[in-house]
Formats: structure tokens, sequence, C-alpha cells
């Protein structure tokens, strides 16, 4: 097994919400939104590790923290053993460079009033990545990269596509020479057809640059296909992480079963062993006691109402957080 | 699909007008939908699958020119007035949009809204308009319906808003459907109980659906049959099994190729080259040839018309990839 | 697999200094402004007499050939002192706005990125000089500080940068709004490079548009001033002041008052057609 470049700890972020006038004269503690309960793993140099789960679940709140555009609550994630949130490194963008993110609106994540060379040659110049007079040579280049005409430089963003924005974007990360690429959501406002093209570009660029990306997405087609190792999340909690194809054939836990089984095939005549899934997510405001996942589960009982369970390998399949789960893969 | 249709749409043309610069939105588009048929309008953005929709209920013509001719049930929509259209919208035809945060009216509680279109469009008593309310909510299946009649659209999560929105569209049992991407902004599972709910309603109520998605896998496993939209134009259409088994139109099939299902994980996708044209500056040929890989120079100088290639398909293409012998255009 | 831009292909769109000059009112705007600055400038070049030389042998005398606007009850020509007029009334919108608007933008761009006690003090703030009307506010401070021309220039900052840094702190809150202020946290940019050089040209167009009627206004508010002898002081040549001079004989002499009053009319809807074309110049394009 290969080294692990980033390594996340038990990672829990909750969002205070302010206080109403009348919880306060009533005397209700404040509430919190528990975005990120305990969250561990383990980045492998190289690997494309994706995060799936539904909207609020807090993959996205995830991603942001690695980038430390949040931070958490407790836990910590260490970049090559070094915790970035320690106070001695908080200020360093060091770590910036080495760790990018790209956002998934293509339509606001670049300053509309900058071109796309002032865009990559920013980048270049804060980093001191190249000399002065090396910046030029190095915008093209990075057009080149992500396949932008070379008159791009010259553009504003609203004169670009979504997916031609989706690539600048890229080449703006790219610019920095990073390790880690978190994608949150990168592709899932484009149409299908530039969808694609960008993944396809990603693809290349990683496999060409030796990078490890974080690919955090909810169309789980398009997760199974990019990623080597997937990890699906329900409230704040990594519920299943493991081998990508083994997860995609054969998920394990209650909730990666129904979550699955839910994304329509494209066959009409498939209409799949549906695992139906009663209610709705839960508010992250209110995370339900021991497993977070019990309301909705079929095999819950009164243990899964209290106890949270931990995640824990399974034989020949991933981990799992799950008291039940042999008992469920027997019975199937 | 022995049944008469209950909406003709022959020959609609949408053009949005905008500052001297006229932008052609659809072109010719024709299709029909039958008694309790779910008929989806698949393509990317800008192909004219949401306008096709606000064509059809007379929303369009607001911000630009619609000709051609919308038969409902026999009726000539597009000359009515915006007068005589009111009782057949919302009454007949409802609509549902993609985002249930901005169609609900923030202000008024989701009691209201449904009293309000029950008021519009039925002779129901006050105390029936409450009645079937509720009875609305519940089939969509909203827990607790009647405690929630006097909630605020805020006070749902956005499935559950979602399906308010349906409960409203479907109050006055319309009989036809027009889903706008309905699905789209929810996650897969709420997803997965939407759809369901419209099928079930559309075959419980005969109601007639007209499904707008970009997702494949949606149409796959709701719709009966499918109309593939480019640049303004129906290019494909036809039974959902053979359109998706076999489709015909390269852009069909680039489009289903784009999809990474059945592909070996982490290798490149397929992806059609290039970009969709400009709807303001169309090519005078077919709008896909530019990307095509078997286009000639016919299809660069002509336009193929949709025409009838086999008893229930409908194709747009000069050069069509798999074209069952003898079905000759 | 690279293609050019769809919006690129398209023949090109009129540039934006074209959009706005096709607007009557815009060009119009800048016309009475540009005209403005050039009498505020050069008035001795169009004015016919020294604005201050009193002529006992013409006393309010009606407009004529030799005098277009008449002359004052001192004899002077009151052209020549409309048109003299101009340069401190320009000095005015200039001075008394533009302190306000780089205290304004600097405050509001800082408290707006960083929030915390400096926001929750700066809300305070806000409230307390906005309970207040603007005028009464300023006149209260140039009692405080004595009348006359600087006073008053402080006074007006010292009130007026509120209302730049509240619109310049929710235009800076409202653009974070948008990914490329968190990607330029991602790429390591310091907070100065994002504040000034990303959000700030994206959030301040709203100011400066506010800042044009703020001008016209500024003239309003200073000749005013002038009027109640708090701001210019006579015999300085400033339209509040001439209107003020002029009131005792606004029924003899009606062309006193009028001709500075209508110069300020016609500067201040010279600002306000410039911001309204500079709405649509500024708004970014997508």
């Amino acid at each position: 097994m290969s080294e692990a470049v980033l390594e996340i700890n038990d990672l829990s972020l909750a969002f205070p919400i302010s206080r109403s006038l009348a919880d306060w004269v009533a005397g209700r503690p404040g509430k919190v939104v528990r975005a990120l309960n305990g969250v561990s793993l383990q980045l492998q140099k190289g690997e494309t590790l994706g995060v799936v789960g539904e909207s609020g679940c807090g993959k996205s709140t995830l991603a942001r923290c690695i980038v430390r555009l949040y931070e958490p609550t407790s836990g910590s994630v260490r970049h090559h053993g070094q915790d970035i949130f320690d106070a001695s490194v908080r200020g360093d963008r060091a770590y910036n460079r080495r760790v990018q993110m790209m956002f998934q609106d293509p339509f606001s994540s670049l300053n509309p009033r900058m071109t796309t060379g002032q865009i990559l040659s920013e980048a270049l110049r804060v980093h001191e990545m190249r000399s002065e007079d090396q910046i030029p040579e190095r915008v093209a280049e990075l057009l080149d990269l992500v396949r932008l005409p070379q008159d791009a430089a010259e553009k504003l963003p609203h004169e670009f596509s979504g997916g031609q924005r989706q690539r600048i974007a890229i080449a703006r990360a790219l610019a920095v020479e990073p390790e880690i690429l978190i994608a949150d959501e990168l592709v899932s406002a484009l149409d299908v057809s530039v969808q694609a093209q960008v993944v396809n570009l990603l693809l290349e660029l990683q496999e060409r640059l030796g990078l490890t990306v974080l690919f955090v997405a909810h169309d789980l087609r398009l997760v199974r296909h990019v990623s080597n190792r997937v990890a699906v999340i329900y409230l704040g909690r990594i519920v299943e992480i493991g081998d990508s194809e083994t997860l995609f054939s054969s998920p394990s836990h209650p909730y990666s079963q129904a979550l699955l089984s839910a994304a329509p095939s494209m066959d009409p005549d498939d209409k799949g062993q549906k695992v139906k899934l009663e209610g709705e997510l839960p508010s992250p405001l209110n995370v339900p006691t021991g497993c977070a996942f019990h309301q909705r589960c079929r095999f819950a009982d009164t243990r899964c109402h209290s106890e949270s369970p931990s995640l824990r390998p399974l034989e020949g399949r991933g981990e799992v957080a799950c008291h039940h789960v042999e008992k469920i893969l027997h019975n199937a | 699909m022995e049944q008469t249709p209950i909406l003709e749409v022959e020959g609609l043309c949408t053009t949005f007008g905008r500052g001297g610069q006229t932008l052609p939105a659809l072109r010719d588009v024709s299709f029909t939908v039958g008694e309790g048929e779910v008929l989806g309008l698949v393509g990317e953005s800008g192909s004219g699958k949401s306008v096709t929709l606000r064509s059809v209920l007379g929303l369009a013509r607001r911000y630009g020119e619609v000709t051609g001719s919308v038969r409902w049930q026999g009726q000539e929509l597009i000359t009515k007035s915006e007068r005589d259209l009111r009782p057949i919208r919302g009454r007949d035809i409802a609509m549902i949009f993609q985002e249930p945060m901005t169609s609900l009216n923030p202000l008024l509680t989701v009691g209201q809204q449904l009293v309000e279109t029950l008021q519009a469009h039925t002779d129901l008593s006050r105390k029936a308009r409450r009645d079937r309310a509720i009875e609305m909510l519940d089939l969509v299946g909203i827990p607790a319906a009647a405690s929630r009649l006097t909630d605020y659209p805020h006070q749902f999560s956005g499935g559950m808003r979602q399906r308010v929105m349906i409960a409203i569209a479907l109050a006055a049992s319309p009989k036809l459907l027009l889903a706008d991407e309905p699905t789209t902004a929810l996650d897969v599972t709420i997803q997965a109980q939407i759809l369901d709910l419209i099928l079930r309603l559309s075959s419980d109520m005969k109601m007639g659906v007209i499904m707008v998605t970009h997702d494949l896998g949606v149409v796959a496993q709701t719709c009966d049959r499918v109309a593939v939209m480019y640049a303004g134009r129906i290019v494909e259409q036809g039974p959902v099994r053979q359109v998706l088994r076999d489709p015909h139109h390269a852009y069909t099939v680039g489009l289903m190729q784009s999809v990474p299902e059945g592909v070996a994980p982490r290798t490149q996708l397929y992806s059609i080259p290039g970009t969709p044209p400009s709807l303001a500056h169309l090519p005078p040929g077919c709008a896909f040839a530019p990307r095509c890989a078997a286009s000639t120079e016919a299809c660069l100088a002509t336009r193929p018309a949709l025409l009838r290639v086999s008893e229930d398909r409908q194709l747009a293409c000069f050069n069509p990839k798999n074209q069952t012998k003898g079905c000759a255009a | 697999m690279s293609d050019t831009a769809v919006s690129s292909s398209a023949p090109s769109r009129p540039s934006r200094l074209q959009l706005a000059l096709g607007k009557p009112g815009f060009l119009i705007g800048c016309l009475i402004i540009a005209l403005s600055t050039l009498l505020a400038l050069m008035p001795n070049v169009f004015a016919p007499y020294d604005p201050n030389y009193i002529d006992y042998l013409a006393i309010r005398q009606p407009p004529s050939w030799a005098h277009p606007f008449g002359t004052d009850s001192l004899g002077r020509d009151s052209f020549s002192r409309v048109i003299h007029a101009y340069r401190v009334n320009m000095q005015m919108a200039i001075l008394a706005t533009v302190f306000a608007l780089v205290i304004g933008v600097v405050v509001g761009a800082l408290v707006g990125y960083y929030r915390g006690i400096a926001d929750m003090i700066f809300g305070r703030v806000v409230d307390a000089i906005i309970t207040f009307p603007f005028l009464v506010l300023v006149i209260a401070v140039v009692a405080v500080l004595g009348p006359g021309l600087i006073n008053m220039y402080i006074a007006i900052t010292m009130v007026g940068w509120v209302y730049y840094a509240r619109l310049m702190r929710a235009e800076i809150i409202a653009q974070m709004g948008n990914d490329y202020s968190d990607a330029g946290m991602v790429m390591g940019y310091s907070d100065r490079r994002i504040i000034f050089r990303h959000l700030l040209p994206n959030a301040i167009t709203p100011v400066l548009i506010y800042w044009m009627t703020d001008m016209a206004l500024a003239i309003l508010l200073g000749s005013s001033l002038g009027y109640l002898g708090l701001g210019a002081q006579p015999p300085q040549a400033e339209w509040g002041v001439l209107i003020a001079e002029g009131r005792n004989f606004i029924t003899t002499a009606w062309w006193l008052s009028l001709m500075p009053g209508i110069a300020i009319v016609l500067t201040g809807l010279g600002f306000s057609l410039i911001g309204d074309g500079l709405a649509d110049l500024l708004r970014p394009r997508g």
C-alpha cells in the first residue's frame, strides 16, 4: 500500500445557529448544525477517493475543511503528518498550494473581471512558481494542458461556456503544481456530454501529473467511473468506505444499498430490486441518537437507537459502520 | 398507443426577440401525447425542452413569438387569448417546475395555495375544498396532511416542497401534467419517490405527462415514449425501449455513450466533440452536423426533416446509424 | 475537443462605452459635467468681469447684453459671479465626497470581509449616525467646528462615510457568496489581495453610482450651508451665498437668486445622469 498523503482523524464540525430571542428568554441552548460527526479517512498517494451522499450530508463541508475554508470543531487533518490546523502552520499558505480545490459553480468561481491570463498568472506570481519573464510561457502551457485555445488568455470568464470555465478552474489549480486536488461537484453543473469531456481531462491529468484526487459528487455513475475507492457519507459520518467496484457492485451498508439502487438505470426494463427508502434525510440540526440512519433503516433494532456503530473492516469488503451488516449480507 | 392523442403539437416555432436580434428557440417541433402516456423530452441546456413546455401552455409568448399549432383535445391553443387560456391552465393542463423553493408563494400557507387552485378551477364548496386539499397532500405522501395545511412552504424540506407543488398541480385533476425537470434539484432517494408518485398518479388518473429531463436514467425508468431535442428541434422520437436500445440519431448515440454506465472504470469516456451551436448562429444544414462523425456535404447544406422511419419512430437524419431495413425515409 | 467559446463567435457586440454613449441621458450628463469642469478650471476665460469688481454705477441692473444675468446690489456682474462660483461648487462635489468615499470603501470592505466584533461595532455606529437627519448632523458638527469651507468638508465627511461604508459592506458580503473569493483563499492568496484585487472591483459599482448622486447632493448641501452662512463666506462667489445675497431683492431683482439656482439644478442633473449611465457601463456581463 502506498503512503497516506492526507490523514483525516475523527473530524467534527458544528456550525452554531444564532439563538433566537425566544430561545434566549426560555434559556434553551443555541442550536448547532452538526455537519460532520467524526469523519476519519486516509487519502493515499495517487488515488481517487470518491465521496458520495445526499445533499446536506456533509460531503462539501468535508472538502472545505480539507482546504481550510472551515475550521473543524474537533479532530485533525494531517498532511504528511503535519496537522494543518496547528497554530504554527495555520497561516502557512504553502499548504494551500499543495492542496487545491475546484468548485461546483463554474459561473461564480472565477472573478468576472479578470481575464483567463490574469487569473492564471496571478496564481503563478503569488506562489512564485515562475520568474516574471517565464509567466506568459507557462500560461500558454497551462491552457494547452486543459485544451483551451491560446486566445482564451485574453478573454473574460463570461465569454466561455460552463465546461470551458471548469477547464480554467482546473488550469488555475494546476498552475501551482499541487499534490492533491479536491473536486467538489466539479461537473455537476454541466451537461452530460460536457461532463464527459471534463472528466476525461481530469483522469488524464491525474495520470500524467500523479495527482491525488478527492472527488466529491452526488452523481453515482460518475463517482464509480473515476474513483479507486469510495466513501459513502450519511449525516456527517462515513457509513461505508472501500474499493469502488466492490462497493458499487455489492454495497454492504443498508444506506449504501438504498442510495445505489435509487439511481435510475438506463435500461427501461431494469426496474432494479429497489431498496426503497422511507422518509427523508433527518435535519443535521437534529441528528438522531445511535446510528443516524436507524429511522429509515429496515433492519434497525433497539441497539441501533442507542449505540452508534463505528467503521469496522469486513472480510472481502471495505469498512462498514453497521451493527447488523453480517446478518444483512447473510440474508441477502 | 392506439388511443387518440389529447395533445397534438404541430410545427411549433418559438422565437425570442432580443434587441433586434432574434433567437429561434424552437423550430418546427411536433409531437403528441396520449391519455395516460408519459412522453420524455430530453436534451442538453439550450435544446429547447423547457421552452416547449412553456410554449404549449402559452407562457412563452410573453417573451417572443409562438407560431404553429397546439391542439388540446381538438381546440387550438395558440390563437386563444390569455383570458381563454386561463381555465385550461391549471384545470386541464398543470405544470410543475424544477425549483420547488421559488415556485411556491412564500407568504401563503400550503393550504391557502391548494384551496386557491381549487377555487379557481372547481365548483367545490368551502368545506369540500378543504377536504380535497387534505386528500391531495395525503395522496402525494405528506405525513399528517391535515395538520400541515397551515404550514408555510419554508417549513417543508426540498422533497416535501416538490410534493406540495405536485399536490397543487394535481388538485384540479388535470388531464396533462407538464413536468419541467421535477427531480433535478432533489437527491436520488427523493427523486425515486417523486418519480414513483408521478407515475402512480398518471396511471391512476389517466393523466398524460410530458417529462422534461436531461437524465436518460429518468427517461428509461418513467417514460413510454421519448423525444430527443437538439438546438430547438426534435431529432429523434419513438418508444423509449426502441430509442434507448437502438438509437438512430448520432446525437442520441453520443448522449447515451457519454453516460458512464457499462464502461470500464477510469477509462476515457466518450464525449461528443465540440459544443452545441449558439441559437443565434445556427448552421444552415443539420444543427448537429459540425459535431457529427457521419456528416456529409448534404448534412451541412440542407436540414433533414423529422420523418417517420418505422411505425412509431421518427428521425431527422440523412445518415442514420442503425436504421432498420425497408423503412427508408 | 478544444472549442472556441460560443459567445465569442457572435459578431462583435458594441463596447460598453458605445452602449453608454448611445444613451442620450448619459451623453447629456457627460456634456454638462465636462462644461462645468471647464468653467471651474478656467472661469476667467468665460467670465467677462472680475466677480468682485464693485461698480456703484450699475446696481441691480436687469439682464442686458453687457450683464447677461444682471448685476447685484453692489454692482458686481452676476454672470461672472455665477461662473466663478463653479470653481468652489465643483470643488465641493469632490472634496465633500471623495474622503467619505475612500474611508467608506476601505472600512466597509474590511468589516464586510472580516465581520466579527469590528462589524458589530460598525453596525452600532451606523445605527447611531443614520438615526439623525444628515443635514442636522452636519450643521451640528459645523456648529462645533465653526463655519467655513474646510470645516464644512470635515463635517460632511464625518457623517457621509457611513453611507458609503454601509453600501460597500453589503456588496462585499454579497460578492463573498460567489466561489471566487473562496477560490482565492484556497489558492493561498493573502486577505489583502482577495479584498482589494478580487472582491473590491466587483463590489464597487453601486458605490460609484451612489458617489455620482452624492456629488449632486454635496453641491446642494454645500450651497445650503452657504446660504445659511455656515459654509462658504461672502464675498466668496458661491451659489448658496449668491442666492442668499439675492434673497432680499427676490421681488425686484429675481435674477440674482434664479441664475445660481439654475446652475445648482443643472450640475446636479449632470451628476445624476452620469450615475444612471454608469450603472449600465459598469455592470459585469455574463
